[in-house]
């Protein structure tokens, strides 16, 4: 990547700028998220489009977060933990069962403490649930790491379900999961910032402000629309904390003993490093991320329930967005997150829903159906219509290609300096220039 | 380490965690007999029948068996390839679908649609009871459908194996398995898209289908005791290819040393085809059963089991069919009996519980470790 030649023309050079700065592969991604949503949705109106554009961001956003969390586990330390999503559980319910109201109206009681102490209080719990996952990975081999952390996430997620956890909980610490039917998240407080309360009709100074000059007063984009963009702002902020976070970590000498352990433990516990203490610190570190990501994401959704949303697949989905950036690389993370929302998540349904609108023919019950009419187009139908499992097929053929042929993802495989200053910078001295 | 002479009471002191899992393990069979007893001593103690528990008992050997049987596949693929394969769980399912499909069609008088028998009731809207699948009124068919449901997944994991692993076959056994990852997805939803989402009933019922033998009144039915006929067939045919065969010696061979194999010439690919045949075929087969025992049937169900069959192949130690198939009784045995101290909803988590500790404290599997293939 680190050639010296001169680009030929002003576009080469904007594309050379673009490919050796990070935060430049990032825009350039969610630009062309942003046309290609723009382009299947114009038809429709302003609304759908920067709706569509929201929606993709967010999801962006919080896969992001996710991954990056996960980087520093799999990607810095090489620890294979797919339990992502009983980590984010825990600090989303660990957070709901701090915030929410001691006597709410429907649903399970809480302490009725303010949200920045649950927030903490979620990133807490789920490090100390990482803490004991961390116990397994400092003796096993990858492959049984995998399986342990995958079976401890999912004997959270069914803790989480069981009514009789539920019963309990309320019992003796007069709190509870709510079990099968979940738990309602307290107001996202970027809904106050707009309307005083929380109610619609409303707005703060600052929501009749950005609701006279782009909402239906200005522009036209609706209220809630613009609420979610704003906490998607919100979200963004969050991803520079993390990234820096991270970024800063991985040039640490701690960050450096983590790349050590990954490339070999023997060494790194030969040359006098303490391995153990240094797998559980990360271990923590990692999954107190992990607990604020689920927080950011599904904290913000309203209500929250084990079954659907903490079963293993998420994890697995989180893993697909860091293995597209290529693991080891933080700005890999962010665009595989923003990439697998778009592409891979958000896309095919969205895709097939616009195909499906322009086939004029009725949806066979079932594939038997659409098989035997022995028409395309009816066949097509029921394709457009079932695209669900056929965005799972197509998100197990990009895992399975990306492993075949491209192990290190799109950013991955760059050059890791053992060094403490960047020697893949050009630092040599050219006509007197002071050092960067 | 080297130095010291390894004693008990020194080996004891070096894992404590073993021993309050020891302690806790004693401490259930103590309140185990005093239920069956029916002392109460605080805590411990209360009433059981011997009827619950037997049945319990029962419950468990006849699922740890499916478990067992499925698990066997996963051990061979773990030891002979090195890599944890995820979609053996989907393999599970895809025998169910296949061989259920083909045994409808057997089953079922020529009235019924064949698009309804062949995709186990997606389409059309015929009843089970239409079909009139049972091993008591239709054996045949049942038995039709199993040899189907073999075949068809030991030949699809074949292909699976030619098409998306043997392109990576020198790779470290995490990039298999997160390939297998990918190829989970890709069986699991195509199933999923043939054959719909919907969980639906399979079996047809049949009057007088319970046995009750025994002091105990233990009530066995029809589709238990086929169950366990044909599990413990395959077991003991799975047995005598390992044991008695040239194939066989070659894969315990390459099980044991790939090396030492390779250079005493051990035709390498041949070996790893026939894994993947008898390795899918069994998984195949033992999604069938499970089907039978549990007479309804959804795409994702051999993907559910999956983390339970990881477990009985991570008791026995990864490696060894036996202990597959012990491991397989101990985690059935576990889901059923663990609802006489905890909420039924949890008895999922009490196998996997038991898998981490046996993970933690033996790593190498409860029978330590010897890989017999």
């Amino acid at each position: 990547m680190t050639d010296d030649t001169t680009p030929d023309s002003a576009t080469g050079a904007v594309l050379d700028a673009v490919r050796r700065s990070d935060l430049g592969v990032v825009l350039l991604t969610l630009g062309l998220i942003y046309v290609a949503a723009a382009l299947l949705t114009f038809a429709d109106g302003l609304n759908s489009v920067v709706g569509l554009m929201r929606t993709l961001t967010f999801l962006g956003l919080v896969y992001a977060l996710s991954a990056l969390a996960l980087n520093l586990h799999w990607g810095y330390t090489g620890l294979f933990n797919i339990g992502v999503a009983g980590f984010m559980a825990v600090g989303v319910y660990t957070m709901g069962i701090v915030v929410r109201a001691p006597d709410p109206a429907f649903g399970p009681p809480g302490l009725g403490l303010p949200l920045p102490v649950g927030i903490v209080a979620g990133m807490g719990m789920a490090a100390f649930v990482g803490l004991f996952a961390a116990l397994p990975a400092l003796r096993l081999r990858a492959d049984y790491l995998a399986i342990v952390t995958l079976g401890l996430s999912e004997i959270i997620r069914l803790t989480l379900q069981s009514s009789a956890v539920d019963t309990f909980l309320r019992e003796t610490f007069a709190v509870g999961t709510g079990g099968g039917r979940g738990m309602g998240m307290p107001p996202n407080p970027v809904r106050g910032l707009f309307l005083v309360d929380g109610q619609a009709g409303t707005p703060t100074e600052l929501g009749s402000l950005i609701f006279g000059t782009l909402g239906d007063g200005g522009v036209g984009i609706s209220n809630n629309i613009l609420i979610g963009w704003g906490y998607v702002l919100v979200l963004a902020a969050f991803l520079i904390g993390f990234y820096v976070l991270l970024e800063r970590l991985g040039r640490s000498p701690f960050g450096r003993n983590l790349k050590a352990i990954r490339e070999d433990d023997l060494v790194a516990d030969s040359l006098g490093k303490n391995v153990d203490v240094i797998k559980i610190k990360v271990f923590m570190i990692g999954c107190a991320l992990m607990g604020l990501a689920g927080i950011l994401w599904f904290g913000s959704q309203g209500n929250v329930s084990p079954t659907p949303q903490f079963m293993p697949l998420l994890t697995f989905y989180v893993f697909v967005a860091v293995i597209i950036g290529g693991s080891g690389s933080n700005t890999g993370s962010v665009v595989g997150g923003i990439v697998f929302a778009a592409v891979l998540f958000e896309g095919p349904r969205r895709l097939g829903a616009v195909v499906r609108d322009t086939i004029d023919a009725p949806t066979p019950p079932s594939f038997a159906d659409a098989l035997v009419s022995f028409d395309p187009v009816t066949f097509l139908a029921y394709a457009t219509d079932n695209v669900a499992p056929l965005q799972f097929v197509f998100l197990g053929l990009v895992l399975i290609f990306i492993m075949h042929r491209r192990p290190e993802g799109l950013l991955g495989h760059r050059i890791e300096t053992a060094a403490a200053v960047d020697l893949s910078a050009d630092s040599r001295p050219s006509g007197g220039d002071a050092d960067e | 380490m080297g130095t010291t002479e390894p004693t008990v009471t020194g080996s004891l002191r070096d894992r404590p965690g073993l021993v309050i899992a020891s302690l806790f393990g004693a401490l259930l069979l103590v309140d185990l007999v005093a239920k069956l007893v029916g002392i109460e001593l605080g805590p411990v103690g209360g009433s059981l029948s011997t009827g619950r528990l037997g049945s319990n008992l029962w419950n468990g050997v006849v699922i740890g068996l499916v478990i067992g049987l499925a698990g066997i596949g996963l051990s061979m693929t773990y030891s002979i390839l090195n890599f944890a394969n995820f979609s053996h769980g989907d393999l599970v399912s895809l025998g169910a679908f296949t061989g259920w499909g083909v045994a409808f069609v057997v089953a079922a008088g020529s009235d019924i649609p064949i698009r309804a028998l062949l995709t186990v009731r997606a389409a059309g809207n015929a009843t089970p009871g239409d079909i009139g699948a049972h091993v008591l009124s239709t054996p045949g068919a049942i038995l039709v459908g199993l040899v189907v449901a073999f075949v068809v997944t030991a030949l699809v994991a074949l292909g699976l194996d030619r098409a998306f692993y043997k392109p990576m076959r020198d790779r470290s056994g995490i990039s298999l398995l997160i390939a297998s990852i990918g190829v989970a997805l890709v069986v699991r939803y195509l199933i999923q898209f043939v054959y719909g989402s919907g969980r639906r009933g399979v079996t047809a019922s049949v009057d007088a289908s319970n046995v009750a033998f025994g002091p105990l009144g233990l009530s066995v039915n029809a589709h238990q005791l086929t169950l366990s006929v044909a599990a413990i067939a395959l077991m003991f045919a799975t047995h005598f290819m390992l044991q008695h065969t040239k194939l066989g010696t070659a894969m315990r061979a390459m099980a044991d040393n790939k090396d030492l194999a390779l250079i005493t010439g051990i035709p390498a690919e041949r070996v790893v085809t026939a894994t993947w045949l008898i390795g899918g075929g069994l998984a195949g087969a033992s999604g069938y059963l499970y089907v039978l025992l549990r007479g309804t049937i959804q795409f994702d169900f051999g993907w559910l089991l999956l983390l339970l069959i990881f477990a009985a192949v991570i008791l026995g130690g990864i490696g060894s069919v036996y202990g597959a198939i012990a491991g397989g009784l101990v985690i059935g045995i576990v889901f059923t009996t663990s609802t006489i101290w905890i909420p039924s909803d949890f008895n999922e988590a009490a196998a996997f519980a038991v898998m981490i500790l046996v993970l933690l404290f033996r790593p190498e599997g409860i029978f330590g470790g010897v890989s017999t293939a």
